[in-house]
């Protein structure tokens, strides 16, 4: 079967493979790989795989679309659900590395006298070898402690790589985190992209909003994209201004990659000039005899 | 307006105004008339180019890789009027749409694979091919025509529309343009290149042939 030269290379070769059964010739398209193409219709017919032509495209035909079905399906429905769970996860083994962390610290300064705080403290009494007798309890509640921060890098480094696949352009502009977080807060990403970009501005700031609407309090200027440095970088008097600019391309981002997929450099230059114009604003302030660019005069509110 | 269209392309006043159309099932909402659909060249890089009366060299029938298939918009008509059409694309949800427009294609092969990464569909796509058409939003849109040039037969074309924000928003796209064209020129004739700016902003459109 697989006697004419690169032959052993085509989708169909393995000896194996049933080309009636669609499951195993997708699996066949979908993780085979060659180093150059080949005449595969004449191949198939020579080697005897197939009787004419028309029935190796029928095949092709039929094990391509089996193969992308699949593949999509594996794609998209995992995805941003998996990235959802991580960062959540992440978020949690992050504040409880932090809590026992102090804990341990509480109980450390009562019998070391070295003893420091956080995290770092914990990953220190981790690594030193043989308690003393009567703080095994203690070492051990420092292992879990470490052990409990290093899963959070752990699932950090995880989100990092996977939110770039399941939203490029979203994570190109935030970053992969912040990203991962908006998935998150919207319930993943086709929700975010349905949400207008004044409800991405404030995700996060549910609280606030609410006291707002209940109408004891200024409207949240931003939410978890207060981290941004877009927002964060600005100074406080224009922070709305570049919240709700952020917002709207953040927006954006969620759409094309929901609904195309596509990668959109453009957004990027749009936000950084954007962002540029809102903080020239306040640069001024700075210099004593600077004037306003006086392009502003928007109300944040 | 030459004629020079391949086979199974026609002009005909579909909604009332001349259009280009192709026999199929629709696929995106297009008008249609009698089992002809529209083909949109605001919708289609390859439209415009014929659109346009760019020489494409296609006559009808011939055996296509198009890579940046996206949700199948454009490869639904080449696979109208072309023989096997192999349709590469690399994200998930527009996949979806393709696998609906391929449905009533029997030789529309969807496949969802990354363009720079020929090695992971040789072994499905075949050598030889008539028409390698290429429409990827990445940057170095150039140097995938390059390495797929491995597919083309030696009489065959390059059908490519190059979008110059792609590869870099902030440089002035012509420059982009003489990059990407002076890129090909390892393994390919450039033909002919203009601009699609009628129907596609800071797109360029380029036929060439295989050295």
């Amino acid at each position: 079967m697989t006697d004419s030269s690169g032959a052993a290379d085509g989708w169909f070769a393995d000896a194996d493979l049933d080309l009636d059964d669609p499951e195993s010739a997708a699996t066949a398209v979908r993780s085979g790989s060659a180093n150059a193409p080949a005449d595969w219709p004449t191949i198939a017919l020579e080697s005897g795989v197939v009787d004419d032509e028309a029935a190796y495209y029928d095949a092709l035909k039929a094990a391509t679309t089996a193969a992308t079905r699949v593949a999509v399906t594996e794609r998209e429905a995992a995805d941003d659900r998996q990235l959802v769970h991580a960062v959540r996860a992440m978020d949690d083994c992050t504040r409880t590395a932090n809590e026992l962390a102090e804990r341990l610290a509480e109980w450390g300064g009562t019998v070391d006298a070295d003893a420091a705080t956080g995290v770092e403290y914990a990953r220190d009494l981790a690594t030193r070898k043989e308690p003393p007798a009567g703080q095994e309890r203690l070492a051990s509640l420092a292992e879990r402690v470490a052990d409990l921060a290093d899963e959070a890098d752990d699932l950090r480094e995880y989100v990092e790589r996977r939110t770039p696949t399941v939203a490029p352009n979203l994570a190109a502009l935030a970053g992969p985190v912040l990203a991962a977080r908006l998935l998150s807060l919207a319930g993943g990403l086709e929700s975010l992209a349905k949400k207008p970009s004044g409800t991405v501005q404030v995700l996060g700031a549910e609280d606030a909003l609410f006291a707002h609407l209940r109408g004891h309090a200024p409207s949240p200027k931003h939410g978890i994209i207060f981290t941004h440095d877009a927002v964060r970088g600005t100074h406080p008097d224009e922070r709305g201004s570049a919240a709700r600019a952020l917002a709207g391309k953040l927006a954006i981002a969620a759409r094309v990659d929901h609904y195309s997929g596509e990668p959109k450099p453009e957004l990027e230059a749009e936000l950084e000039e954007r962002i540029e114009t809102i903080q020239a604003r306040t640069d001024g302030d700075a210099d004593p005899d600077g004037d306003d660019d006086g392009d502003g005069g928007e109300a944040d509110a | 307006m030459r004629d020079d269209l391949p086979d199974g392309v026609e002009r005909r006043e579909i909604d009332g105004a001349e259009r280009l159309a192709t026999r199929g099932d629709p696929v995106y909402g297009e008008p249609t008339d009698e089992g002809w659909r529209a083909w949109n060249p605001a919708r289609s890089k390859l439209g415009a180019m014929l659109a346009l009366g760019m020489d494409t060299g296609l006559e009808g029938g011939e055996t296509v890789l198009y890579l940046g298939a996206a949700s199948g918009t454009t490869v639904s008509h080449v696979a109208d009027f072309a023989g096997p059409t192999y349709a590469v694309e690399f994200a998930a949800r527009p996949a979806r749409d393709l696998l609906e427009a391929a449905d009533s294609r029997p030789r529309l092969f969807p496949l969802l694979k990354d363009a720079r990464k020929p090695e992971t569909y040789a072994h499905v796509v075949e050598s030889g091919v008539d028409a390698l058409i290429q429409d990827v939003a990445t940057r170095g849109q150039a140097g995938v025509a390059l390495e797929n040039a491995r597919f083309l037969a030696d009489d065959g074309r390059l059908l490519l529309a190059v979008k110059a924000r792609s590869e870099d928003v902030t440089r002035d796209p012509e420059d982009v343009f003489d990059d990407v064209r002076a890129e090909l020129e390892d393994e390919y004739e450039v033909l002919e290149s203009r601009s699609l700016e009628t129907y596609h902003a800071d797109h360029l459109g380029i036929v060439a042939r295989p050295l």
